[in-house]
């Protein structure tokens, strides 16, 4: 944040900081359109009223890579696609965050081959691994709480 | 360029919109409160593994792999190792001492489930598996295996010589007499 870097550790001061900017963070994630093979359907389903992401403070999947903290990579990754994703998660702002949706983004899945990136966290780190071919809306929402409770227990210091 | 006339016959469509709206408002949420609630799957739901175990606390898994032969994304790892009456995992000759499925790989297909010969592993519509690390996604044989029935000791257990000879029973003789 800028702030506590100046300052330093301030005890009581610097945790109430840290418990407020994390609590803003966690239930105001917006994530990225990234919707790369089936499970972007179930991704869509997810935002859809049926389950409405927007419970978690996800109302918006946004289409632009500035205006996102989150991205759900739902699907298999190319080896073409890789320069791209890359260079999308580079110009996301931090703090950021990913989640690897499926088995394809996760690790390759089926797809055993010299096409496709064996697991997304070779090019970008992961933070929530969501298993299913594809997984059901509720995994993807059991994986977005469990990057919630990440994100609650984040120092603020990590970014410097 | 639009006449008033072309205003009017446009407003016409206010009433339609908040018409839809109204219908909508007293309507009955659709939404699935998801971690407090959930949907009814349905019982052939392809969840995640359970290794089962006889009444008798016995594993029915034999360690034959042929559910990473049957494995279309080789996600199953099974290494074998010989029983003995004094330290009994499963009937038969054999149990499987390391059995590992990695989650990520594995796409729920159950091909698993057909390909195995005592029905021990079974895919259930209860939980999604998710993690922070793959090493951890990775779920060994103390994760997979289901708890032995209440009362009854897991394994290994000692047992009778000559009781557990055989993992799978043969065929009754078939009854040709019409």
């Amino acid at each position: 944040m800028g702030l506590e870097q100046k300052l330093g550790n301030m005890g009581v001061v610097t945790m109430s900081a840290e418990k407020a900017i994390n609590w803003a963070r966690t239930n105001a994630i917006w994530p990225m359109l990234f919707g790369l093979a089936c499970c972007a359907i179930e991704m869509m389903s997810t935002q859809a009223s049926n389950y409405d992401l927007s419970r978690f403070g996800m109302e918006l999947m946004r289409a632009s890579p500035r205006q996102s903290d989150l991205m759900i990579v739902a699907g298999r990754v190319s080896r073409k696609m890789a320069p791209v994703l890359r260079n999308l998660y580079d110009q996301m702002p931090e703090p950021k965050w990913v989640i690897a949706m499926g088995d394809c983004a996760s690790c390759g899945g089926v797809f055993n081959n010299y096409a496709v990136i064996q697991g997304v966290d070779e090019i970008v780190p992961v933070d929530v691994y969501v298993a299913g071919c594809p997984p059901r809306p509720e995994a993807l929402i059991d994986g977005i709480l469990k990057l919630q409770d990440k994100i609650k227990k984040e120092p603020l210091t990590k970014w410097q | 360029m639009s006449s008033v006339r072309d205003i009017l016959s446009r407003l016409g469509g206010i009433p339609v919109g908040f018409a839809t709206v109204f219908k909508t408002f007293f309507r009955k949420p659709v939404t699935v409160q998801y971690p407090e609630k959930q949907k009814p799957m349905s019982a052939r739901f392809r969840g995640r593994h359970h290794l089962k175990r006889y009444d008798d606390g016995l594993e029915k898994c034999i360690g034959c792999a042929l559910c990473a032969a049957a494995c279309p994304s080789d996600a199953i790892y099974v290494e074998a190792a010989e029983n003995n009456n004094d330290k009994r995992f499963s009937p038969g000759e054999r149990y499987a001492k390391t059995y590992e499925i990695n989650m990520l790989r594995c796409i729920f297909c159950g091909y698993c489930e057909d390909a195995c010969p005592t029905n021990a592993i079974i895919l259930e519509p209860i939980e999604f598996p998710t993690g922070y690390t793959r090493e951890g996604m990775i779920y060994t044989k103390d994760k997979l295996l289901e708890p032995a029935p209440a009362g009854v000791q897991g394994t290994p257990q000692a047992t009778p010589a000559g009781k557990f000879e055989r993992a799978i029973l043969p065929f009754p003789p078939i009854d040709v007499s019409v």
